[in-house]
């Protein structure tokens, strides 16, 4: 029951983060393509309300994804905040100016240049780091007898794999930051034509991006993965280049908005999916000259009850969580309208 | 100078600074969410233009606060593991549960159903809207549950045994940890505190327009359901605050001897104020009700209680310094506290008797005025009554409370991250210190704004004319739209420009 137990948490991590770069995925795309595509205060008022109903929830998956981690798995947990620990304060400082740039930019137009900076640099910390993040969990840091990071801080974690990892993270964000422009926009607008020409190369670089990245992961750590799952990792490969290669397809040939974003959705899914399959059972990888061993299933899961109970909780919490997303996305289902516009 | 290179008193500072800066927003949330639904409630039964206003105030000003506490409650979530990765071993166990409930049951609830209040007036039905309201103060009430299940596992810990290894707490019982014996107390404490901090500050915003003379129906309204809040909330907390402190008397004895200044076993008296001179380890009071603590504790004025100096002679409290314990600021701060409920119930009861006679406090400066600094009171007891909670247990970061688990206990210095050096903490104190002042002044700017422009009905304020600016973009699909929104935001724009010329 115990190793049953300790495998679902391992993948239900995975789900809830992937979760958390589906739904928050596309709207901190949206806070960094902001600047970009967005003219004036008015088109950055139809992104921001794009957003408005659901950034938040959005934002909980994260919440959720630490809080599940930090109680299935608590080893994991802490070896990776506290090791990374620069690179996680960044991460917590731009949600932090980005959850105020909403309200603060909509009741104090005066300071409004501050709280569009905020919101751009704000999005673009955690969309760059996170990915950065996962490139190390997966290809392995120093850590001591103890468990915990040996590394130099920050800069340590900073490699031609990791950043490349970063950048195919932030790219996943930006196109589904387009896809999901594309889809709330006012049609026909300027803005939403510009999001929809922007989606095709976005994907594209990903395509690319995701292409250099596998062949890296197989050339760093391919013989430590599990090869039971090698069918699935197959599968899940080629799920992301279909997925991308879907929502180009119907993004560009039939200019279904709704469709690209699903399918560009369903790459992001599948390329959690991949990585979770590539990691199992290692939750945080050691290079190989660490004194500490690899953080695995075996010397970091909680005990059967407290899995046990966790897997209640969240037998009870997610329908009921994803009872509220069908009701909060169907209420503000459609593009932004002008009437919209006007706050509460 | 040890101090500035020790990475655990590095890390506690962090940890006082950006939960005690957490806690100013979150007891104007969860009481203001109070506020805000009981006025939708009205709304819902009236259907009158000015209650919806009324609630549209709220919202702004419960938004811009709880913008802020969710962003400043991440970083408490993250500082577990960044800061504290030895204790997130030792009680992930049993800690990490509760975290993860509160995403899932309560943050979920609360940022998905205020989505409704802030955009969807016009899309939901009336019904929807006051249910998102009651959802989101339910959602806010649970997190406080959640957390504070967490908070007193490591109070009163029960329910868990040590390991084999003895390098960690094992959960043996679910509902016992989660059901722990400082749990009920600590909750309808502290969110007793929160609601009364809810009332005061809406009091406080009725009494300024009082003052100014503005928004006088919205005023009075207002008054009469926070002096209702108020005083049931204040009479109620007499029953929450006394099972707290019964709590500490039984669980936890040290803090109980801080609070009251006793470093060697007496009877202990009641002060209403004093200095503890930690060098000579007796208080200076001008004058105390012998055996009274003991008394309020125990319903006999002669049960003789431990000190400070006995309790570290036994081995369950033995690692503890007497000379090293901050016996002065637990004891000010729990009496500050109890200084404050003082003010607190005799604000209530002012406000109440001359709301409701005749409403004359529309007519009383004075009361208007002590309205107007009335969340000061509430908000000071809360900052202090939590410094006495987690000053009061240290050196512990999990208490050996007396009924728990034997071996279930961590040093706060035993429970620091090994792997983050003092330099890096410093950097980050200086972040926090520099983002969060900046987050407090773009707060404060915010709610002042909302405050001076006031309950106003659709379309009439000067924000929406500022947010009007935008629809012209979005409108640019359709010509008539584009006129009809210039036009409403010029008229918006003259509005304004009158209301600040008539001031």
């Amino acid at each position: 029951m115990f190793e049953f137990l300790s495998v679902l948490w391992f993948f239900l991590i995975f789900v809830l983060i992937a979760g958390y770069f589906v739904l928050d995925g596309f709207d901190l795309g949206i806070g960094v393509l902001s600047p970009f595509i967005a003219k004036n205060d008015g088109e950055r008022a139809v992104l921001r309300r794009a957003i408005g109903p659901v950034w938040d929830g959005n934002e909980v998956w994260l919440l959720t994804a630490g809080g599940a981690l930090f109680a299935a798995f608590p080893n994991a947990y802490a070896t990776t905040f506290s090791g990374f620990y620069l690179a996680v304060m960044l991460v917590l400082f731009g949600l932090i100016v980005r959850a105020v740039s909403f309200e603060f930019r909509a009741g104090d137009p005066a300071w409004g240049k501050l709280w569009d900076g905020c919101f751009f640099v704000g999005s673009l910390l955690p969309a760059l780091l996170l990915g950065v993040a996962v490139g190390n969990i997966f290809a392995g840091i120093p850590m001591d007898a103890a468990g915990d990071y040996a590394g130099v801080p920050l800069l340590g974690l900073i490699t031609p794999f990791t950043l490349l990892t970063g950048l195919l993270g932030l790219v996943m964000f930006l196109a589904a930051g387009a896809a999901w422009a594309a889809l709330k926009a006012p049609l026909p607008s300027e803005l939403q034509a510009r999001a929809a020409a922007l989606r095709m190369p976005l994907q594209v670089i990903a395509l690319a991006l995701f292409a250099v990245v596998s062949v890296f992961a197989l050339a760093l750590v391919g013989q430590e993965m599990d090869p039971n799952l090698a069918v699935l990792r197959w599968l899940f490969a080629a799920l992301v280049v279909v997925g991308l290669g879907a929502s180009i397809a119907v993004g560009r040939f039939q200019g279904d908005d709704a469709k690209a974003f699903l399918a560009q959705s369903a790459a992001m899914i599948a390329l959690v999916a991949l990585l979770a399959c590539s990691m199992f059972p290692t939750l945080v990888n050691a290079v190989p000259d660490s004194v500490g061993p690899a953080i695995t299933l075996a010397n970091a899961a909680s005990s059967e009850l407290s899995l046990t109970w966790m897997t209640i909780i969240l037998c009870v919490g997610l329908p009921l969580v994803l009872a509220y997303h069908v009701i909060i996305y169907r209420t503000f289902r459609g593009r932004v309208k002008p009437e919209d516009l006007t706050h509460y | 100078m040890e101090a500035f290179a020790d990475v655990a008193v590095l890390s506690r500072i962090q940890f006082a600074l950006t939960v005690a800066y957490h806690f100013l927003f979150v007891p104007l949330s969860i009481g203001l969410g109070l506020i805000l639904a009981i006025n939708e409630t009205r709304y819902y039964r009236t259907r009158k233009p000015e209650d919806a206003a009324a609630t549209k105030f709220w919202v702004k000003i419960f938004t811009a606060t709880f913008a802020i506490g969710v962003a400043t409650g991440i970083t408490m979530e993250f500082s577990f593991g960044t800061n504290w990765a030895n204790y997130s071993r030792f009680v992930g166990d049993i800690f990490g549960a509760p975290l993860a409930a509160e995403a899932l049951f309560a943050f979920f609830l609360e940022s998905m159903f205020l989505g409704v209040l802030l955009f969807g007036r016009k899309r939901v039905s009336p019904k929807f809207y006051m249910v998102s309201a009651w959802l989101v103060w339910a959602g806010s009430c649970l997190s406080a549950l959640w957390i504070l299940i967490a908070n007193s596992w490591m109070q009163t810990p029960a329910g868990a045994e040590l390991n084999a290894e003895g390098t960690e707490a094992v959960i043996t019982d679910f509902f016992s940890a989660a059901f722990n014996p400082s749990i009920f107390a600590r909750y309808t404490h502290t969110v007793d505190a929160l609601l009364i901090m809810g009332a005061f500050v809406a009091m406080a915003v009725a009494g300024w327009y009082m003052l100014k003379g503005r928004h006088a129906d919205f005023a009075m309204k207002t008054m009469r359901i926070a002096a209702v809040v108020g005083i049931v909330t204040s009479c109620a907390m007499i029953v929450f605050a006394h099972a707290s402190a019964v709590v500490v008397w039984n669980e936890q004895p040290t803090k109980l001897a801080m609070m009251e200044g006793m470093y060697d076993s007496e009877v202990p008296p009641l002060y209403a104020v004093g200095i503890v001179d930690e060098e000579t380890q007796e208080v200076i009071a001008p004058f105390a009700i012998p055996g009274g603590t003991s008394f309020l504790a125990t319903g006999n004025f002669d049960t003789e209680y431990p000190g400070l100096n006995e309790l570290a002679q036994t081995e369950e409290y033995g690692a503890m310094v007497v000379e090293d314990m901050p016996v002065n600021l637990v004891f000010q701060s729990y009496h500050l506290m109890v200084a404050m409920y003082g003010l607190i119930m005799l604000t209530s009861i002012l406000v109440l008797v001359f709301t409701f006679r005749g409403g004359r406090i529309a007519k009383m400066r004075w009361l208007q005025w002590a309205a107007v600094l009335s969340p000061l009171w509430p908000f000071i007891a809360i900052q202090t009554g939590w410094i006495t909670a987690e000053v009061g247990r240290q050196p512990w970061v999990v208490y050996p409370s007396v009924t728990g688990p034997e071996g279930v206990e961590l040093l706060t210095a035993d429970g620091i991250s090994m792997s983050v050096s003092s330099v890096e903490l410093w950097v980050t104190l200086a972040l926090f210190v520099l983002v969060y002042a900046v987050l407090l002044v773009g707060w404060a700017r915010v709610i002042g704004r909302f405050i001076k422009e006031g309950p106003v009905t659709d379309g009439e304020g000067p924000l929406d004319a500022q947010l009007g600016d935008a629809a012209p973009a979005a409108a640019a699909a359709d010509g008539a739209e584009v006129v009809a929104v210039e036009e409403a935001v010029e008229v918006a724009a003259a509005d304004a420009g009158d209301a600040k010329g008539g001031e």
